[in-house]
């Protein structure tokens, strides 16, 4: 298990530092005078000129200032936000949980209605309820998130009243940011009901993010579960006598995972590059709607930054999900350790 | 039993009625096609279709309703904008927009993407790993995010916003031909070729090429229709189209703030993406169903 | 009364070029503790039959009968839950690919143990002992240490001969083996046989053997049922069938014995089975048949003493195969 780990990561390292190059590269591919661009847009006064100057090194040559982001990255400075004069990995790191709740949420909700309903559509092939099912999660995935969202908070914020249109929390609400995640912070909290009220702006937003995962996840769990269903073995534990629940739940599901445990994997990238429009649309604090701003407000530093922990993010998040791989498919782990 | 030669020509016939018969057993993929080439048809005679023209303000009509509502028009179907545009003719145009948008994103990343999945996959060593590594660089950054980085450097536009999502897509296209020319390496008939002498590029993109084609086509199907949502969210974010252009995503943009009062204003551009994207994904299920022998029922 | 009653059963699929019958009006009967083999080359039908006695066909398939009567009790009106309760328990079958027949992500001992448990209830970890005893019985060595292996770590032999133990776990009284030993080695092959076969005496089972092979008819079987694209052309004693075959198919199915093969040249039976789309008017074997006359090839014979054929052969043509 260690050595696959290892492998893991290693494989990681060239990634990583392309993704630096990316970051690093973007500044130095801006148009227009580099210093007056990563000053924003608020005008340069002399002392700050030196001061981005000598930060940027542009008088040195162009591997040497490539090598000292890449230390500076090694110790933790991503560079300080123009908008915020706060450091980047500090903004990133506030705004991340709440993101990553919202993810998680999103997640959550697409597994819980998506393998079922995967499930069911391929036991009862070819049926209304199959073809309901698929059709449903065609439509789920050929829809434009953001209108989606627009649409949703029309119908049920706007006409309907029934939820919130923006935000995690009602400012009636005083709660203590101990983790940064709203659903804890608000149990910890004293203030009665605002658990209820945190959950209460979660639903759209989670519906709204979680649907493209949701049909992706019906669709991949429904063609996994096909071809399980055809394999030998499937045919071996209906020759035992089993029940329908108990090959369909533990001889064809345990196998079906396998594909869609790896699809769950690639749905961070595609969580994240919702979360953006998502967050937009409801005004969700978090890291997808700091980076739009970012990018319009200029703030070079923080889209440099945050691109790079961001896609930090989604490569440590693939390795868990390859690590979770093997322990699923005992397979893996045995190729592993014979070598 | 005698063997008569067989032209390529009737092959290729003989393949294409046989794609089709499977193609058509799906309904659902019929539609989709015969909605499909209605779209195309839309775009082509926008012109001529669309009963005014979409920069052309009816001031004293502004935020009408469609025209079932109460207050709404028969000349102005699906109601005006803010600025008293009527809508059906922006969405009509805007087909245009988003269909060659679709096309050229597909176009870019797929040719670039093949040829150097082909490469890779064929050259190996050094060449192969540093195209690859590129690839896996590109797909570890969200393709929403490194579309908007890079029109943010390149600067807000439709052309600049097709070839940024363009460059997102290109790694998924390396990654499936650069399998496939691997798989296909070890034929035997490759190592025929090899010997009667043929050239690198003649085997490469005569004899592996046609032969990785098919999970390609359903790929390229596949990011028509992304890249269609994804044009419409840059648009959306203010980075792609710039209005007035009518591109479906900067009509939902531009006509946020009335969602209160005007939701016709958003609600149909988004329809106007959904429908488009169903239907090619619609098609796009039914070719990879026509493809992979698979999933066939028998 | 036998224990296994079959008449008229008929299987169709139903596929994008239209319906395939793959099983075609054929009759069987098995007594308790009797060895009976089926024999046919692919496409005749012969597994699929067993799988339609078993519910194990896929949804595309339509199974009809007269009767399918096991131990009394009508199989083919049962609904899933009843037919589960005899699955496994009194009617066992094993597969012609043992290394995919096992699932991959359970160990060996879960597997057994899983079977006992779903018949006889209690606690699946009450029956390892039980697990260890009947890995025994089909040969495994070091069967307690064997019990936490997965089947990728088992070669086809071992694996086929778990399938075996899974299988017989529950005493039952019939066992289909459906090639059981095609896909393994030459050398393994006479193995599960023997286990088989020694498995049969000692358990009292009955045993149903499919198998394309006539040197393993000759060596196992009782009575021995040939069946063509679907249809059974033939069904006598395995005796009576080698010395005297009455179908012109089971003739030159011996004939095509590497044992009878005058000269050099083998005696392979021209043409191929009729697909779905070439289904002959008349008899369907009448295109390959060297004692084919007009009639034969309009119309389809009719079902004589169990031999399905307009001119049965008469003389003993076939000379005995030395059984050891």
């Amino acid at each position: 298990m260690f050595r696959f780990l290892i492998n893991r990561l290693m494989l990681l390292v060239p990634v990583f530092i392309g993704v630096t190059v990316v970051a690093f590269g973007f500044i130095r591919v801006l148009p227009g005078d580099p210093v007056e661009v990563l000053a924003g847009e608020r005008g340069v006064s002399a002392e700050k000129r030196v001061e981005i100057l000598a930060n940027l090194g542009l008088d040195k040559p162009i591997w040497q200032q490539y090598f000292s982001y890449l230390s500076d990255v090694l110790h933790g400075d991503l560079g300080v936000s123009v908008k915020t004069n706060r450091p980047v990995v500090e903004e990133f790191f506030e705004l991340f949980p709440a993101t990553a709740e919202l993810a998680i949420c999103a997640i959550i909700f697409a597994i819980i209605i998506g393998v079922p309903a995967g499930i069911i559509a391929a036991l009862k092939r070819g049926s209304k309820i199959d073809q309901g099912i698929m059709g449903i999660s065609l439509v789920g995935y050929s829809m434009p998130i953001f209108w989606w969202g627009l649409l949703l908070i029309i119908l049920f914020s706007n006409t309907l009243n029934l939820t919130p249109v923006s935000g995690r929390l009602s400012f009636l609400f005083d709660v203590d940011p101990v983790t940064g995640f709203m659903l804890i912070d608000t149990l910890l909290s004293d203030e009665k009901g605002s658990f209820l009220n945190a959950l209460h702006h979660l639903v759209l937003p989670t519906v709204v993010l979680g649907t493209i995962p949701l049909a992706v996840i019906a669709r991949q769990t429904r063609s996994a579960m096909l071809e399980v269903l055809n394999e030998d073995y499937v045919r071996t534990a209906r020759a035992k006598g089993l029940s329908t629940f108990r090959v369909v739940t533990i001889h064809a599901l345990r196998n079906a995972m396998i594909t869609v445990v790896t699809v769950i994997g690639l749905m961070v990238a595609i969580l994240l590059a919702g979360a953006i429009l998502t967050e937009t649309i409801f005004g969700w604090p978090g890291i997808g709607k700091w980076i739009i701003f970012s990018i319009f407000a200029r703030d070079y530093y923080a889209v440099q930054g945050g691109l790079l922990l961001i896609a930090l993010t989604i490569m440590t998040v693939n390795l868990i999900v390859d690590l979770l791989y093997g322990f699923i498919n005992p397979r893996i782990l045995h190729k592993k350790d014979k070598s | 039993m005698n063997l008569s030669a067989v032209s390529s020509k009737s092959t290729l016939n003989q393949q294409l009625k046989e794609f089709w018969f499977y193609f058509s057993v799906s309904k659902t993929a019929v539609a989709g096609l015969v909605f499909l080439v209605l779209v195309v048809f839309v775009a082509l005679f926008a012109d001529v279709i669309s009963p005014h023209e979409p920069a052309e303000q009816y001031r004293q009509f502004a935020k009408l309703p469609p025209a079932w509502k109460e207050g709404g028009q028969m000349q102005f179907f699906l109601g005006t904008d803010y600025a008293g545009r009527d809508m059906l003719s922006r969405i009509i145009h805007g087909s245009r927009l988003s269909l060659l948008a679709g096309a050229i994103v597909v176009v870019l990343s797929l040719s670039v993407g093949v040829f150097l999945g082909l490469v890779a996959g064929y050259r190996g060593g050094w060449l192969e790993t540093i195209i690859m590594r590129v690839m896996d660089t590109i797909m570890a950054v969200p393709g929403l995010l490194l579309a908007l980085v890079m029109v943010a450097i390149l600067g807000p536009g439709l052309l600049n916003a097709m070839v940024a999502i363009a460059i997102t897509y290109t790694p998924y296209f390396v990654r499936l031909t650069r399998a496939s020319t691997l798989s296909e390496l070890n034929r035997d008939y490759v190592t025929a070729s090899k010997m009667t002498g043929a050239s690198s590029t003649r085997l490469m993109f005569v004899s592996i090429l046609p032969n990785c084609m098919a999970p390609v086509i359903v790929q390229g199907t596949l990011s028509f229709s992304t890249a269609i949502l994804d044009t419409a969210a840059l648009g959306f974010l203010g980075m792609g189209a710039q209005a007035p252009t009518p591109e479906w995503g900067t009509l939902i943009a531009e006509n946020r703030d009335l969602i209160l009062n005007a939701p016709w204003t958003v609600t149909f551009p988004g329809i106007a993406i959904l429908l488009a994207v169903l239907a090619i994904n619609l098609v796009g299920d039914g070719l990879r169903d026509a493809l992979d022998p698979k999933l066939k029922r028998s | 009364m036998a224990l296994l009653e079959i008449t008229n059963l008929t299987v169709e699929f139903a596929t994008v070029t239209g319906s395939l019958r793959a099983v075609d009006g054929i009759n069987l009967s098995v007594d308790e503790r009797e060895i009976l083999a089926i024999v046919g080359e692919s496409g005749s039908g012969k597994s699929v039959a067993m799988l339609a006695l078993m519910g194990l066909l896929p949804w595309t398939a339509k199974v009809s009968a007269d009767s399918m009567l096991f131990d009394g009790k009508d199989l083919l009106g049962m609904n899933d839950k009843q037919r589960r309760k005899i699955i496994g328990k009194d009617i066992s079958m094993i597969f012609q690919e043992p290394m995919t027949s096992l699932n991959p992500c359970f160990t060996v001992g879960y597997q057994i143990t899983e079977v006992l448990c779903q018949h006889f209830g209690g606690k699946r970890r009450s029956y390892n002992n039980r697990a260890i005893e009947l890995l025994n019985q089909v040969g495994i060595p070091a069967a307690e240490s064997r019990l936490n292996s997965y089947p990728h770590q088992l070669s086809g032999g071992m694996c086929q001969r778990v399938m075996i133990a899974m299988m017989i776990a529950c005493q039952p009284k019939l066992l289909i083996a459906d090639e059981p030993t095609t896909a393994l080695d030459v050398t393994i092959q006479a193995q599960i046989l023997e286990l088989l076969i020694e498995l049969q005496k000692s358990h009292g089972m009955a045993l149903v053997l499919i198998t394309h092979d006539m040197a393993v008819v000759a060596e196992t079987a009782e009575r021995v049922v040939v069946l063509y694209a679907g249809q059974q052309v033939e069904q006598r004693k395995a005796k009576k069938l080698f010395e005297n075959p009455k179908h012109p198919y089971s003739e030159a199915l011996l004939n095509a014995l590497p044992e009878r093969a005058q000269d050099k040249l083998l005696n392979a039976i021209p043409g191929v089975v009729p697909g779905q789309m070439d289904r002959p008017q008349g008899c369907l074997f009448s295109p390959r048949c060297s004692y084919a006359q007009e009639v034969c090839r309009q119309e389809p014979p009719m079902l004589k003493d169990g031999i399905l054929c307009h001119f049965p052969l008469s003389q003993p043509k076939a000379i005995s195969v030395e059984s050891e």
